[in-house]
C-alpha cells in the first residue's frame, strides 16, 4: 500500500486499532490462564485462534448450523436474527445481522465470532479487540461448502466431528444423485427467489445443486451482467415455458402454485398446468449447512413425483 | 410576460400530433418485448380477441399469453398511468402557481411508500391488499397536509406546500423505520418504490381505470379556472373565483388519481413534472392547452419509458422510475434554465 495515499480518517482508525489492540492485550495478560487446550493455538483462513473457543458468537444463520452439526451448539452464545435452525439456536440472544457493531458483538465477550457477511470493519474492528473473527463468503461449488465445515471443526476443537460431517453429507448428495432417472435432454427450471422475478443461473451455490440432479436454470440465457442472480421479465419465463417452477418464496412472500397460478399469463406454462410448481423452504435455499441435503431431496423428489416424469 | 404569446385554444395541429405519438408508442410497445414476437402475428393475436373476428395468429399458448396477459395490459396500464400524473402535475403547478410542484408535492409519495411497505412486510409484496395499503396511505398524507395546512391559519397555496413538506417528512422516516425493522423485504420495497409494471395484469387495470377516469375529467374541467387562478389568488378572488374551493376540488381529484396511479405502478417520478413543462415550453402556458395535451403527453412518454424499462436489459427490467428520472433529470435543467422566460415572480 502506498503510504501517502492513506487518507486521514483510515490512519485514524488503524491508530485507534492499535492503541485498543494494545490495552486488550494488556488486561489479558493478567486475567487468561488457561490451561492451553490440545491442538491450540491453530490457524484458520489465516486467523489464529489462540484456544478451543468457549463462547462462540454466530452471525450468520449457516454456520449456526453447521456449528449445532458439529456438537458446538452449547457455546454459542449469541447469533443473528436469521439463525433459526435448529430450534435451540432460536433460544440464543439475537444481534441484527444487518446492523452488527463492533461493541454489541464484544458485549458478549465472545472467543470467536463467525460472520458470512461483514458490513463494514466489523472484522478489523474485533481483531483490534483481539477477537478471532471468521469471515466466509457464500460458497460457490458444494466443495467450497465442504471447505468451510472442516475450517469450522477445525476452529472449534471438532476436526474429526467436520469430516465425519462432510462425509455423511458426501454420501447422501451421491445417494441423490444416483436416484435421478437418466435423461436425453436437462429439465429446464425458474428459480423464484422473490415475486419481482429475480432468479438464479446454473453458476450459482443453488444453481449448481441442481445441475448436480441435471437441471438448467432459465436464468442462464438471461444473465448479461454475470451476477448469478438476474431479474427476469415475466415475459422471457412465459417465452421459455420452464418444466418446473422452484419457489424460495413461500415464507418470506408468500408465494404458492395457487398464486403463480393466478398470475397474468403464467397459467399457460406447462409447469403449472402439470402441477410441477414446488414450493421450497426459503431458509433451505439460501443457505450452505448441513441442511443443503434436505434442499437437493426436495428437489429430487420433485422431479421423481408422478407429475415430474 | 416575455412568454411567447400562450396558446388559448387547442390546435388540431398539436393535438393530431400528440395523438399520433401516442398511438405510435401503444403500437410500439405492444410490438416490442424481452421475446421476439413477429409483429404480425402480435396483431393478430390481439384482433382474435376482439369480437366477431377470428384469426389464427400462429403463437404457442404461452406466446398468446405474452400478448394478451403481460404486453397489452401493460401498456394500457402505463398510458393510464402516465397520463394521470401528468394531468396531476400540471394541475398541482397550476393550483400553487409553483413550476417545480409534482403530483407528490402534498405526501402523495410518502404516504403511499409507508402505507405499502406496510403492506409488503406484514402480507408480502404479492398481496392484494399491498395497492389498498399505498392508496390509503397516500389519501391519510394529503388529508393530513390539509389539515395541518388549514390549523396553521393557512388560505394560501405556500402554508398548504410548506404542511407537505414536514407530513412527507415524518411519513418517510417512518417508511425508513419499519423496512429497517424488516430488512428481509428490503429489496421487494426497494422495486416497489423504484417504480415498476413488471408484474402487472388487467386486474390492476380494471383497479386504476376508475379513479383515473374521474381524476382527468375532473381537472380537465378546472382548466379554465386554473388559467384564471394563474393570475395571483388574491386576483382570482376579485374575478369571483373561490381559489380555496377550487384548490381543494382540484388537489382531491389529483390526489386521488395520484393514489391511484402510485398503488398500481409504484413510484414512478418527473412524469408529472417532465410533460406539463415539455407542452407548456412547446404550445404556450394557458392550462386550456397544457391539461389536455399533458394527458395525451404523459400517456406516450410513460408507454415509451416502459418500453425502455423492458428492453434496454431485457431480458432482465430496469426500474421504470429510473428511466423516467434519468430521462427526466437532464429535462429539468433545460426547465430550469428556461423558467424565467415563462413563470414570473
Amino acid at each position: 500500500m502506498n503510504r501517502a495515499r492513506t487518507p486521514p480518517i483510515v490512519a485514524l482508525v488503524l491508530i485507534l486499532s492499535v492503541l485498543a489492540a494494545a490495552c486488550g492485550g494488556e488486561g489479558d495478560a493478567g486475567t487468561t490462564t488457561a490451561a492451553p487446550s490440545a491442538g491450540f493455538p491453530v490457524e484458520v483462513a489465516g486467523t489464529v485462534i489462540p484456544a478451543a473457543p468457549k463462547r462462540i458468537v454466530s452471525a450468520s444463520a449457516s454456520h449456526t448450523e453447521i456449528l449445532y452439526a458439529l456438537g458446538a451448539g452449547e457455546w454459542i452464545v449469541a447469533t443473528d436474527e436469521f439463525s433459526n435452525s435448529p430450534p435451540a439456536a432460536e433460544a440464543t440472544p439475537k444481534l441484527d445481522a444487518f446492523n452488527l457493531g463492533v461493541e454489541s458483538v464484544a458485549a458478549f465477550a465472545p472467543d470467536l465470532v463467525v460472520l458470512s457477511y461483514d458490513p463494514g470493519d466489523l472484522r478489523d474492528g474485533l481483531a483490534a479487540l483481539g477477537i478471532p473473527t471468521l469471515l466466509f463468503a457464500p460458497p460457490l461449488t458444494l466443495e467450497d461448502a465442504y471447505g468451510q465445515m472442516r475450517a469450522l471443526g477445525a476452529a472449534v476443537g471438532l476436526e474429526p466431528e467436520a469430516a465425519a460431517l462432510v462425509a455423511g453429507i458426501e454420501e447422501e448428495v451421491a445417494r441423490l444423485i444416483a436416484a435421478v432417472p437418466a435423461r436425453d435432454t436437462a429439465f429446464t427450471y425458474y428459480y423464484e427467489l422473490d415475486p419481482t422475478l429475480y432468479s438464479l443461473t446454473s453458476s450459482t451455490f443453488v444453481g449448481g445443486l441442481f445441475g448436480l440432479l441435471g437441471m438448467e436454470s432459465i436464468a442462464d440465457a438471461a444473465d448479461a451482467a454475470g451476477t448469478g442472480y438476474p431479474q427476469l421479465s415475466a415475459e422471457f419465463v412465459l417465452a421459455a415455458d420452464p418444466d418446473f417452477v422452484f419457489l424460495a418464496d413461500t415464507i418470506c412472500c408468500g408465494q404458492s402454485a395457487a398464486t403463480v397460478a393466478e398470475r397474468p399469463g403464467w397459467a399457460s406454462l406447462e409447469a403449472v398446468a402439470e402441477g410441477r410448481v414446488v414450493p421450497l423452504d426459503d431458509d433451505l435455499a439460501s443457505r450452505w449447512g448441513p441442511r443443503l441435503v434436505d434442499l437437493l431431496a426436495a428437489v429430487a423428489g420433485a422431479i421423481a413425483a408422478p407429475g415430474g416424469g | 410576460m416575455t412568454a411567447p404569446r400562450p396558446l388559448r385554444r387547442l390546435s388540431p395541429l398539436a393535438v393530431g400530433v400528440t395523438l399520433v405519438l401516442l398511438l405510435g408508442a401503444l403500437l410500439v410497445g405492444l410490438l416490442v418485448g424481452a421475446v421476439g414476437l413477429s409483429p404480425g402475428a402480435v396483431l393478430s393475436e390481439v384482433a382474435d380477441r376482439l369480437p366477431f373476428v377470428s384469426v389464427d395468429s400462429g403463437l404457442s399458448e404461452q406466446e398468446a399469453a405474452i400478448v394478451w396477459d403481460l404486453r397489452l395490459p401493460r401498456v394500457v396500464l402505463a398510458a393510464l398511468v402516465g397520463a394521470t400524473l401528468a394531468a396531476a402535475g400540471a394541475a398541482y403547478q397550476g393550483v400553487f402557481r409553483n413550476p417545480l410542484a409534482d403530483p407528490y408535492l402534498l405526501g402523495v409519495a410518502a404516504g403511499a411508500g409507508l402505507g405499502a411497505t406496510i403492506g409488503i412486510v406484514t402480507l408480502g409484496s404479492a398481496s392484494a391488499v399491498v395497492p389498498a395499503a399505498a392508496f390509503g396511505g397516500a389519501l391519510v398524507a394529503v388529508a393530513l397536509t390539509y389539515a395541518l395546512g388549514g390549523a396553521a391559519g393557512g388560505r394560501s397555496g405556500t402554508t398548504l406546500v410548506l404542511a407537505g413538506v414536514a407530513v412527507a417528512a415524518f411519513f418517510t422516516a417512518a417508511q425508513t423505520f419499519v423496512q429497517q425493522r424488516h430488512a428481509d423485504t428490503v429489496r421487494e420495497v426497494y422495486s416497489w418504490i423504484l417504480g415498476r409494471l413488471s408484474t402487472v395484469g388487467w386486474s390492476e387495470v380494471a383497479l386504476l381505470a376508475p379513479y383515473a377516469g374521474v381524476s382527468l375529467l375532473v381537472l380537465l374541467l378546472h382548466r379554465r379556472l386554473l388559467d384564471v387562478m394563474a393570475v395571483g389568488e388574491e386576483e382570482a378572488e376579485t374575478l369571483g373565483v373561490s381559489v380555496s374551493r377550487v384548490r381543494l376540488v382540484v388537489v382531491a381529484a389529483a390526489t386521488l388519481g395520484t393514489a391511484a396511479a402510485v398503488a398500481v405502478s409504484g413510484l414512478v417520478g418527473f412524469v408529472g413534472i417532465v410533460v406539463p413543462h415539455a407542452v407548456r415550453l412547446m404550445v404556450g402556458s394557458s392550462y386550456r392547452v397544457i391539461l389536455p395535451l399533458s394527458v395525451l403527453g404523459g400517456a406516450a412518454f410513460l408507454v415509451l419509458a416502459d418500453l425502455g424499462a423492458r428492453t434496454l436489459a431485457a431480458p432482465s427490467e430496469v426500474p421504470l422510475g429510473v428511466i423516467t428520472a434519468f430521462v427526466g433529470a437532464p429535462f429539468f435543467a433545460v426547465v430550469l434554465r428556461s423558467a424565467r422566460r415563462g413563470w414570473g415572480p
